[in-house]
């Protein structure tokens, strides 16, 4: 089904998008791993409304791309902060103090694991490896690495997510540009 | 495939190569434990209970998805594979609830039997158990997650067998977790075979769920009263203050016409017995022309005196043929059997009728003297290639289309449907053909060679080619044929080889009461009244001349032409619409479990058993016949059967005539009746002795029927008759058997609780007459959760129906937000 | 930017582009790139069958089955299309390098995979990269685009009549996915539980075609296999154990990263002399030699350990992925243990009982052991859970929690037996105290 056809609740590049995705594969539901990430990078989360859509897109039930979802753990059906924070503590970064960093942002944003900071700025997550161990501790904010921190090295790393959120505001982009 | 020999524990085993291990293993006796493996389901190799040691391979093995080749050598018992399985089961119960005490399932768990057999008696496990609350799925299922151990049968049985794929798996690793469609709920056909699936309690039923333990329950298997399909249901039954109760319905023991299925009317739909509105006392119209209840002796004595003298009557409105006699769609065999017998001898009228849903006296008469050529439910689980003309078996005949889609799963069976409308099955099916509303007889000339039948539907002729390039085809229709429509469709099947038929109707025994004889104008076996050959000695003063048929009697009821109304288990006032005041100058008597519309205006209303509770057999819509045994008792009520008796035995009829029972009951050979046709010889059955009768053995107990008839040469040898009581319905039926040509009965079969096939081929041809008008025909179109009359009365089927209503609304989708 | 590091005892050959811009498709056709294609064009499936058995290359995602033969039992006819994949699903804890490969040398992924397509007879290939990775997606994304640009990728390849398509694949975050025949069930957009085995991918796989699964690193491997010429690669590696491997060293040493390092490389060495020795001069405690799955190694086991398959194998671990992990006096083992049993707790795919409900157990068992709420009886439960596990799974994902955690058992019991009684963590400052 393309977008043509039905309304879509995503925005036009990326139902153009998903339109030539699901061209890709000799079987469409191939796309339905790559659809609910980028859509969740637009819209923000798996809502009910994505998750129909998605369904729809592809052929399936509602269950069945809940069911697929709720097995991979970058996909969620709530939102986050705009700049989700997470926080490797694995062999690797534990072994070089990512215990630390994660107290030190459970500090510094007054949030704990999964916690969203009031004004929706950031999130923090502690997060299993994310393949940066020999650069460790590392971190990740959205899909951006941050690798060899200090605690000053996040406070820095914090400082200019804040200041790209305060430009964001001030120039009235959306929450997830 | 070819055999091969393997060896299991020592043992030499052969079995087709490829054969699953565990499956294998079964068949020879040899038991491996599983949770996962579920014959006839996808397999999982997840529970790893089935492990088992392969000479030569380094790891332990899963015996369900090993499979058996030439000279493999398996260990299935040793130190090594219990020390696995009790691992695996210690790990199971390190976060399962031990709640068995107050669990459903406990005493039928087969964890609970695991641990039992492998020992895992000590806990080791003392970390906190990852605990959730119980959910309530929909008004029939229960999920309580902590017990469920993810054997995933739940989700493949409603997926792969019941082709709903309402239930998935959510989240990963410790977290995962059965999930239903609705998110919270379950958006599904409510078959609750999900329940019977679990291996221990975490799907329970709303209608069983802590009402008792399973130990406390008597469990007797007997036919579901609900749909023509007659599966075979297990009735868990407890004692009560005026009975028995049924508390649960299933087919746990996976074993009759239906194997594992069930579905939800015959699952949930028996609480209509423990309805507040049920009949319980007879009740007879007083001056005041309220109906007043009165003893069951006083009700009989009513009945019976009232018939006798409108019988007895020589007046202008009197005498047999004014009274008119309308019977059961639920009814047993013996009843309906009764009950004409009871109208054309006692009586002595052939206004007897019922309300017919299925033109099967046109189907048999279609079929007549072709033997092996109607179809039994069974093969529709093993035909190559079935032609499913109208109908809709996914609502109407749930059994029916899931043997259909095992059959198509497992055996890729080809599948052609010709409907008016769309249908689920279409999904099973190689080839659609969409008719117009009124196709169907032209289906059947289009079939036949007439290209221009069917007009310019599309792809008509590359379904032809492909049906009639089926070696072998199993063609099953709806009651959008009748008459002589069925006729054309049965001539064109029955000019080529290796066609068989099924005739699709409503209700536990429409199919019955066709075969014995409801109809004003046949008999027994639709033997025409008009040449009554045999009867005409059995039934003493038999009329000949046919009577009138249901409506007709309303008719002249309402005309007041018709001095009495005797109706049982039947609502015809309802059915055909008549103005109930116009019936006001008839007697009408009414046996029935509720007060129906016809009930409401009679005389005399009679508080009858329901199909559970009583004996006798059914037969289904495809002439299947089975043993139904009595479940449930209700004080107060008593099954039509021996009302009949009563009733004639107060008129002063020979009872004996009447029930072949006691001393010398069957005085003549049973080869009496003249040829019928050259290819009908009937089997002689051994004539017990004449000498002594002594004794109630107790088979007139209704649940124990059936047992003289396992102990009759016992009996015979020691002098004592096969029937002790005229209320034993078996009575009945050797008669049944003695008249009716196609009920040829392999009785050690029926009494074991499995179907037999009638044969409608053994119908004799020469003396048919024409089929009664195809307008009689009332199709009920009742859907997964009506029952006609009895649905209504039924509470769980009542709240699964609004349930369904209210989730089929669509759902206000909450926009991105 | 991970930061890129170098030895003199290195020996470069997967990479030799690394940091010189060949992410640039015409950088990369300058140093050389795409040469290997060419040649394989010309050559033909069953010579490149015959350099790749001769090269002794083994499976790098850490089982260690040598490529040639795989890629052989490929059956030549089949019904279904034929497929490569390549799993970049790189989830192992301690196991960074195809990261590098991705961000510095994408084009020699895509050659790779042209290469064993044309091996076995594949018109398409999949490259699956782990969804954390956007940023090397992206990088990927480019390379194929900038490939079929070129002409390199389509139904013309180099213009011959030979076609061959390739697709990039994001995950979304799950460990399991990296199991090939997982990786398979997540790229046809279901759930990522393995299959049941056989059919092997081989012969059923993708689509239910015959499928070849490589790691990234083996398939990025293959271009210069063909380039040096399969005798010439197995020549630098040690006996069985073609080639050189890019190990990862991370955990407490003074200069972690990614060294490409030949086959039989002395594990000691490794740490002391190529990754700068225990990190503020600390003593070595124990070593992870293939990533968290691998059991560990304690410092007089690696005195003269080579790090090939054989060898590890033979000291009762397993080089696995190549991600060394380094552990130094001053860690507390069973805080170690409890998150690596955590990661598998949190990765299991639920399928199968052993794992599920075993690593679930272990991590519980764990967490208040280390909280300092264990009993000696818990030693000997956690060892007996462990053993249960093994080989009683529906995956190797089921071994790969119990192995490490049966090494640290048996190996550091004394440290365990520390944590009873009550006592605090006397190694550790972190205790996580999840009981009440």
């Amino acid at each position: 089904m393309s977008s043509a056809e039905t309304m879509s609740i995503f925005s036009p590049a990326l139902s153009a998008r998903f339109d030539a995705l699901v061209l890709k594969y000799p079987v469409k539901r191939s796309a339905l791993i790559p659809m609910m990430l980028y859509a969740q990078d637009e819209v923000g989360y798996l809502s009910d409304a994505v998750i129909e859509e998605i369904a729809q897109r592809l052929d399936l039930t509602m269950l069945d791309v809940r069911n697929v979802a709720s097995y991979y753990s970058m996909l969620r059906f709530k939102p986050v902060g705009k700049y989700n924070v997470q926080v490797c503590t694995n062999i690797s970064c534990m072994l070089r103090g990512a215990y630390d960093i994660f107290e030190h942002l459970e500090e510094k944003l007054g949030i704990g694991h999964k916690g969203i900071t009031a004004d929706g700025v950031f999130s923090l997550e502690e997060v299993e490896c994310i393949g940066v161990c020999c650069w460790a501790p590392a971190i990740q904010v959205n899909y951006d690495f941050h690798d060899d921190l200090t605690n000053d090295k996040v406070d820095e790393v914090i400082a200019a997510y804040r200041a790209k959120a305060g430009r964001a505001d001030a120039k009235g982009e959306s929450a997830n540009a | 495939m070819p055999d091969v020999t393997f060896t299991v524990d020592g043992k030499k085993l052969t079995a087709p190569a490829g054969t699953l291990l565990i499956e294998a293993c079964r068949k020879a006796g040899i038991e491996i434990p599983a949770f996962c493996y579920y014959p006839g389901l996808s397999l999982q190799a997840a529970c790893r209970m089935c492990v088992v040691r392969q000479e030569k391979v380094p790891k332990l093995q899963t015996a369900c998805t090993t499979t058996v080749a030439e000279g493999q050598v398996f260990t299935t018992e040793s130190p090594e594979i219990t020390q696995a399985r009790k691992a695996t089961i210690e790990l199971l119960l390190g976060n399962h609830p031990l709640d068995c005490p107050v669990c459903d399932a406990g005493g039928e768990c087969e964890l609970q039997d695991m641990t039992f057999r492998y020992g895992a008696g000590e806990s080791l496990y003392t970390e906190a158990k990852n605990h959730r609350e119980e959910q309530k799925w929909s008004p029939a299922v229960y999920f309580d997650r902590p017990r469920c151990i993810l054997c995933y049968r739940c989700v493949r049985m409603c997926g792969e067998g019941m082709d709903v794929w309402a239930l998935g798996i959510a989240n990963r690793g410790s977290s995962a977790i059965i999930a239903p469609n609705g998110g919270d709920h379950l958006d599904c056909e409510q078959c609750g075979m999900c329940i019977d699936a679990c291996p221990v309690g975490a799907l329970t039923s709303d209608t069983y769920r802590y009402k008792t333990r399973p130990w406390e329950m008597n469990h007797v298997s007997t036919v579901c009263t609900h749909c023509g399909d007659g599966c075979k249901v297990t009735l868990g039954v407890r004692q009560v203050d005026d009975g028995a109760e049924i508390v649960r319905g299933d087919n746990r023991d996976k074993s009759g016409i239906n194997g594992d299925f069930l579905c939800a009317k015959g699952r949930f739909g028996f609480d209509f017995v423990d309805s507040k509105d049920r009949l319980t006392k007879p009740l007879v119209r007083n001056a005041a022309g309220t109906l007043e209840p009165v003893t069951w002796e006083h009700a009989i004595r009513v009945v019976s005196n009232k018939l006798k003298e409108i019988r007895d009557s020589k007046t202008e409105n009197g005498g047999g043929s004014s009274i008119g006699v309308i019977g059961s769609n639920t009814g047993t065999n013996e009843e309906n059997y009764l009950l004409q017998k009871f109208a054309r001898t006692v009586l002595g009228t052939n206004n007897i009728d019922h309300i017919r849903t299925t033109d099967y006296a046109a189907f048999v008469r279609a079929m007549a003297g072709h033997e092996h050529r109607a179809a039994s439910l069974r093969d529709t689980e093993t035909a190559k290639a079935i032609l499913l003309i109208g109908g809709n078996p996914t609502e109407e005949h749930p059994l029916l289309a899931w043997n259909i889609r095992t059959n198509f799963r497992h055996n890729t069976a080809r599948l052609y449907i010709a409907t008016d409308s769309p249908i689920k099955l279409e999904r099973q099916a190689r080839q659609t053909l969409s008719l117009p509303v009124e196709g169907y007889e032209s289906l059947t000339a289009f079939l036949s060679g007439d290209d221009s039948a069917l007009g310019e539907i599309e792809n008509a002729k590359t379904f032809r080619e492909a049906v009639n390039a089926e070696e072998s085809l199993l063609v099953i229709f709806g009651q959008e044929f009748r008459g002589a429509a069925i006729e054309s469709l049965v001539k064109w099947g029955l000019a080529k080889e290796n066609v068989k038929f099924a005739y699709l109707g409503d209700y536990a025994n429409s199919r019955g009461a066709a075969d014995m004889g409801l109809s004003p104008d046949l008999l027994p076996g639709y033997i025409p009244v008009t040449t009554p050959g045999a009867f005409a000695e059995e039934y003493p003063n038999l009329s000949t001349q046919p009577g009138m048929t249901a409506p007709e009697m309303l008719d002249a009821g309402c005309r007041g032409e018709l001095a009495a109304l005797y109706i049982v288990g039947s609502d015809p006032v309802t059915a055909y619409g008549t103005d109930p005041a116009a019936l006001k100058r008839a007697f009408v008597v009414v046996q029935d479990i509720f007060l129906t519309g016809t009930a409401a205006l009679a005389d005399v209303v009679l508080p009858a058993a329901s199909l559970y509770e009583k004996a006798g057999t059914v037969t289904n819509t495809f002439g299947d016949i089975q043993l139904v045994k009595k479940a449930a008792d209700k004080a107060g009520v008593k099954p039509d059967f021996e009302i009949l008796v009563r009733i004639a035995g107060g008129m002063g009829a020979d009872v004996k005539k009447l029930v072949p029972f006691g001393r010398g009951s069957i005085t003549v050979p049973a080869v009496t009746a003249p040829a019928l046709s050259v290819d009908f010889v009937p089997t002689p059955r051994p004539i017990p002795s004449l000498r002594g009768i002594h004794g109630d053995l107790g088979q007139s107990r209704g649940a124990h029927s059936g047992e003289a008839d396992r102990h009759a040469v016992w009996l015979a040898a020691r002098g004592l008759e096969l029937r002790l009581s005229p209320f034993d319905p078996l009575a009945a039926l050797d008669e049944i058997e003695r008249l009716v040509p196609s009920y040829k009965l392999d009785r050690l079969n029926l009494f074991a609780g499995n179907d037999v096939h009638s044969e409608p081929g053994f119908v004799p041809v020469a003396s048919l007459t024409a089929p009664t008008a195809a307008e009689l025909i009332l199709p009920a179109h009742d859907g997964l959760f009506t029952s006609g009359v009895l649905g209504d009365h039924t509470k769980a089927l009542v709240e699964l129906n609004s349930y369904q209503e209210s989730i089929s609304q669509p759902v206000a989708e909450a926009a991105a937000d | 930017m991970p930061k890129l590091t170098s030895h003199p005892d290195e020996v470069k050959i997967i990479s030799k582009r690394f940091g010189m811009g060949a992410a640039n498709i015409d950088r990369y056709i300058e140093l050389g790139g795409y040469e290997a294609t060419r040649k394989c064009l010309a050559e033909g499936s069953e010579w490149i069958i015959n350099e790749m058995k001769a090269s002794g290359l083994r499976g790098r995602g850490g089982a260690g089955f040598p490529t040639g033969l795989k890629w052989s039992f490929v059956p030549k006819q089949s019904a279904k299309p034929k497929y490569v994949l390549v799993n970049g699903d790189e989830s192992e804890p301690g196991t960074c390098k195809d990261h590098l490969i991705f961000l510095h040398d994408p084009h020699a992924i895509i050659e790779g995979t042209i290469i064993a397509g044309l091996a076995i007879g594949a018109k398409m290939g999949f490259i699956y990269l782990r969804g954390e990775y956007r940023y090397l997606i992206e990088i990927m994304e480019k390379a194929v685009a900038d490939a079929y640009a070129k002409g390199f990728l389509g139904k013309n390849i180099f213009g011959t009549e030979t076609e061959f398509q390739a697709v990039v694949q994001t995950g979304a975050g799950a460990y399991e996915v990296g199991e090939e025949s997982a990786l398979m069930e997540s790229l046809e957009g279901k759930r990522g539980v393995p299959r049941i085995k056989p059919p092997f991918p081989a012969v059923v796989g993708l689509y239910g075609g015959p499928t070849v699964i490589n790691n990234a690193e083996t398939i990025a491997s293959v271009p210069h296999i063909i380039t040096m010429g399969g005798a010439a690669y197995a020549a630098v590696g040690s006996e069985r154990n073609g080639g050189t491997r890019l190990f990862g060293i991370s955990g407490h040493v003074e200069r972690p990263g990614i060294y490409e390092l030949p086959m039989g490389y002395n594990l000691k060495k490794m740490i002391y002399e190529v990754a700068g020795g225990v990190r503020g001069g600390r003593k070595l405690k124990a070593v992870v030699p293939g990533g968290s799955s691998t059991p560990v190694l304690l410092p007089e086991e690696i005195e003269t350990l080579g790090m090939d398959f054989d060898q590890v194998g033979k000291a009762g671990s397993m080089l696995g992925s190549g991600g060394v992990v380094v552990i130094d006096d001053q860690t507390c083992i069973v805080e170690f243990a409890l998150r690596t049993i955590s990661f598998y707790q949190h990765e299991s795919c639920g399928w199968c009982i052993p794992c599920r409900e075993g690593t679930d157990w272990l991590k519980k068992s764990l967490t208040r052991f280390h909280a300092g709420f264990g009993t000696k009886k818990d030693i000997d439960n956690i060892q007996y859970l462990a053993e249960n596990m093994m080989g009683r799974t529906f995956c190797p994902l089921g071994d790969a929690a119990a192995m490490p955690t049966l090494g640290f058992v048996k190996k550091f019991r004394k440290e365990f037996e520390d944590h009873l009684d009550g006592k605090p963590c006397p190694y550790a400052k972190h205790v996580e105290v999840a009981l009440v």
